[in-house]
């Protein structure tokens, strides 16, 4: 048996004798038997990841939840340190792996202002039709896990079948199926490919039907309506309070979108429409209204891909990697740059110290912000609620964890 | 067919005691092989009906188009190392999965299978049905308190309690057509319902039974559709299946009560699931649609063809709720009580109510 | 209102306890993104937020991200992005500690989402946040020992008992 090195008794001990803000261990009480400290531990069914969640029940009726997260981290932002920005890509890829065009997106735009580098017009228009199919993806696994999570098996496959058509114009593009390390910074990894546009149109005609069927299967559905109606109310005030955004926080009636509040590519150009839950079904910012939010962006990403295959320069043949530099070395200083991806807001925060590797990166993640408000809105609901409100919630542990 | 049995055996051995225990014997299993080959149907029809409602194929390599899935399913569970938990209670946990599929295959006994073969003819057959079909939460409840787990006590507790409560429609339902046939024997409503499909209860009962010529058919017909719904949505719930299966809700409580149960104990809750499956609807059919009656009165009717037309109305009604399955969610533990007692128990007792009146009026 | 404004309206009220404006701007958005203010004294950094969260002229509602940072000089920094979303500007702020007495207070009171930012902030980079309901690690094991995210962490060769390979 080894002998550990003393080094780490006397980090420990140094750590647990200074340490003087010693949180309660979560415990039900010794005396009551009637709570029980359910575990829905790191492997689970539904709780979108590994994620372990200690719940303390009185018989259904939820006390408490204590998400514990941690269980996917991978310090992305530690190796950031020892790699050069192009090389970060992948690995940002890699945190939100259900938007990764966004992720990548929204790294190269912050490297992008850092150095001030304007990239062509048609980047600007790939990126953007890219961007929204991005979402129709990400969005459509949301809507189809939730209905799993609610016991609708069916819907998941037709959201998935959907899927397939975009995840295979992404591979034509760039080769990739699922982490495409695409959004580069200053310009993108390949052309479009030629047969992308076509193959757009044929998906749009096909997601409007499906956009139909899903709403009259899933979203209007009694029983998924009564299963998340009135449930897990989150009160506009706490969630931006909270930290929340995206359709967490517009769920709640809250019109803020950073493509239209604080727009960044040539997203002013597109006509779009920002929906907001309304409580259509029960309480504003119930888990129908989150639900209800996405399915309604599903339609509007519909029409700005529309707009964009309908503007986009055809002819236009500059090369996509002309604005990239040839070393990527932003000057001195820090920026914070946030975009919208399908999760809600994520910031970068990156620190330059005018090297090849970035001095910090450090990502806001949309889903952290938002699970750290699970605890606030499912007390006092049932179990079956709290899968309900998780799948809401719409997080992605690799996000989460980075 | 006893008869027929008696006499086969005994021209073989000439004892008649031996003859009698050998027929008996033959008797009774037909039941359990009949149970064990539907299983193997309802296994790959389960997989297959699913497919074609997700827009996807389902099994096709083991075998042309995968005919062969349910031999591969049952030999994988054969073969699985049967754990028990080290802190589980050994006579609860071991005990269930036969009870529960005692509790499945009992209810056979009283279905008539054609005119020829009934397992046991008893004159309070739906009540027989109904009660040792009470044996199915017992045996959830001794599972989940003998898995000594929390998923599993959870899933038990919820079980037990739709279960328990699902039993009050389900039996008013099998009332009306009770004091509409006068008798609660399955065999004796079997035979009300002979000519042809016009005679079946859920059109009104039989014409024989009709003292006006023919109209008070059609008044106690709604009540009786009233009571077939209700019935059907009753049953869903006896056998666990979605909207009402929160006891094995797989992503909330990953398997329910049978989390911890593993190769043949857990094979024979699943086939215990299907047995039920098909008695109910096999129950549904004999009550409304007419059981091995054919709908065409006389054509294609008799002993043999009944028992095509008794399994076919019960696979029916295995499709219909393998396609119920599929299709809509869950419901709340709380939302599953609040239909069993404020939505199905008072249209229950208005159809009772509403059956009772007419055949008081109508003095049959 | 761009950040000099901002920080002359908290100079009216915090005299001595503001520092200085760090302007970057290679492009337009960095400098509204990039720049930050100093804040000097750091015991009066509740009182800041407070005043910036409450004040009508500034009505910051969200904070958006509280990043930590390792200066390689013996110091610790806090980051602050806030923003008002009814307001819409934006405000960066850094807070500066030495290595040997990383203590800053908590906003959780002022911003919930400071919650889990501070604990994350703790985890990685060993910063004491003073008055946090729930102070310990999120993203690691609660005995792992160090703080990754500093410049000189070194990977513990052994970790309960067990040789980490590489």
């Amino acid at each position: 048996m080894p002998e550990i090195i003393d080094s780490h008794k006397i980090a420990t001990r140094a750590l647990t004798k200074e340490a003087t803000f010693r949180a309660e261990k979560l415990e039900p009480r010794r005396v009551r038997t009637e709570e029980m400290l359910l575990n829905m531990g790191p492997q689970h069914p539904s709780t979108h990841g590994v994620l372990r969640l200690e719940v303390v029940l009185d018989g259904e009726l939820v006390v408490d939840v204590r998400p514990h997260i941690g269980y996917l981290h991978r310090c992305f932002e530690k190796h950031t340190e020892s790699m050069t920005y192009p090389q970060v890509m992948p690995y940002v890829d890699r945190t939100d792996y259900l938007a990764s065009m966004s992720s990548g997106h929204g790294f190269a735009l912050a490297v992008e202002r850092m150095m001030g580098i304007e990239v062509p017009e048609k980047v600007e228009y790939i990126r953007v039709l890219f961007l929204e199919l991005q979402r129709i993806a990400s969005h459509l696994v949301a809507i189809g896990a939730y209905g799993l999570d609610i016991g609708a098996f069916t819907p998941f496959l037709y959201c998935f079948e959907l899927r397939e058509r975009i995840i295979e114009m992404f591979e034509r593009t760039c080769g990739a199926r699922f982490l495409y390390n695409y959004m580069w910074v200053g310009g993108l990894s390949h052309d479009l490919h030629p047969t992308v546009p076509e193959l757009c149109r044929e998906f749009l005609k096909e997601s409007r039907k499906a956009h139909k069927e899903i709403v009259d299967l899933l979203t209007f559905n009694k029983i998924f309506v009564e299963r998340t109606g009135n449930v897990g109310i989150l009160p506009a005030d706490v969630a931006i309070a909270g930290g929340a955004s995206g359709p967490v926080l517009r769920g709640s009636g809250v019109k803020w979108d950073l493509r239209r509040d604080d727009p960044y590519s040539i997203y002013d150009r597109f006509d779009f429409d920002i929906p907001v839950g309304t409580g259509l079904v029960g309480a504003v910012g119930d888990a129908w209204d989150r639900n209800w939010v996405r399915v309604c962006e599903w339609e509007e990403s519909m029409n700005i891909i529309e707009q964009v295959l309908d503007t986009y320069p055809y002819e236009d043949t500059t090369n996509v990697q002309a604005a990239i530099p040839k070393r990527i070395k932003p000057p001195a200083g820090e920026i914070y740059s946030r975009t919208e991806t399908p999760r809600g807001e994520q910031g970068y925060y990156v620190v330059s110290r005018d090297g090849i590797n970035p001095w910090r990166v450090k990502q806001r993640s949309p889903a952290f912000c938002n699970l750290s408000l699970l605890p606030h809105i499912s007390r006092g609901c049932l179990v079956g609620d709290l899968i309900a409100i998780i799948g809401s919630l719409d997080f992605v542990l690799g996000e989460v964890d980075r | 067919m006893f008869d027929g049995l008696l006499e086969f055996f005994k021209s073989i051995f000439g004892d008649i005691a031996a003859a009698n225990i050998l027929a008996l014997a033959v008797y009774s299993v037909v039941p359990l092989i009949f149970i064990l080959v539907y299983g193997l149907i309802a296994i790959l029809g389960e997989m297959k009906i699913s497919a074609w409602i997700q827009d996807r194929l389902g099994p096709m390599r083991t075998g042309p188009k995968g005919l062969f899935q349910p031999f591969a399913d049952i030999l994988k569970l054969l073969q699985k190392e049967d754990t028990t938990p080290t802190t589980a209670d050994r006579t609860l946990y071991n005990a269930a999965p036969y009870i529960m599929f005692v509790g499945a295959y009992a209810a056979f006994a009283a279905l008539p299978f054609s005119a020829a073969y009934i397992g046991a003819r008893i004159n309070t057959g739906i009540f027989f049905v109904l009660s040792i079909a009470s044996l199915v939460p017992v045996s959830i409840m001794m599972a989940g308190w003998g898995s000594n787990s929390k998923y599993s006590l959870m899933g038990a507790m919820r079980s037990v309690s739709q279960l328990i409560s699902y039993e009050i429609p389900a039996g008013l339902a099998l009332i009306s057509v009770v004091m509409v046939a006068g008798s609660m024997d399955m065999q004796t409503i079997t035979h009300l319902q002979s000519g042809g499909i016009q005679n079946w209860f859920i059109f009104g009962g039989p014409k024989s039974l009709d003292g006006f010529g023919g109209t008070s058919n059609l008044v106690l017909m709604p009540f009786l559709v009233i009571s077939f719904l209700i019935y059907l949505v009753a049953s869903l719930a006896e056998t666990n299946r979605v909207p009402f299966d929160l006891p094995e809700a797989e992503s909330e409580l990953v398997a329910g009560f049978h989390t911890e149960y593993s190769a043949m104990k857990f094979a024979l809750f699943f086939l215990a699931e299907y047995a039920n499956m098909f008695a109910v609807g096999a129950i549904a059919s004999v009550l409304f649609l007419g059981g091995w009656q054919s709908p065409f009165g006389d054509f294609l009717g008799g002993p043999v063809f009944g028992f095509f037309w008794f399994v076919l109305k019960g696979l029916f009604f295995v499709f219909l709720q393998i396609c119920i399955r599929w299709t809509l969610p869950r419901l709340r533990v709380d939302q599953l009580m609040y239909v069993c007692w404020k939505v199905l128990i008072p249209f229950s007792l208005f159809a009772v109510l509403g059956v009772g009146l007419c055949v008081v009026m109508l003095n049959r | 209102m761009t950040t000099p404004e901002i920080r002359d309206i908290l100079l009216e009220n915090f005299d001595g306890k503001i520092g200085d404006y760090h302007e970057f701007a290679k492009s337009e958005y960095q400098k509204r993104y990039g720049s930050y203010i100093d804040v000097a004294d750091k015991e009066w950094l509740r009182d800041v937020c407070l005043f910036l969260r409450d004040d009508d002229r500034l009505q910051f509602n969200s904070l958006l991200c509280l990043s930590t940072l390792d200066n390689n000089d013996s110091t610790l920094s806090v980051v602050y992005h806030l923003e008002s979303t009814i307001l819409r500007h934006v405000l960066a702020m850094k807070v500066t500690v030495p290595v040997t007495e990383t203590e800053v207070p908590s906003i959780t009171d002022v911003w919930p989402h400071a919650n889990w930012h501070e604990r994350e902030g703790w985890d990685m980079m060993g910063i004491r946040f003073v008055g946090h309901p729930d102070h310990r690690r999120i993203l690691l094991e609660e005995d792992y020992p160090g703080h990754p995210l500093r410049k000189d962490f070194r990977e513990p060769t052994f970790y309960h008992g067990m040789k980490v390979p590489y």
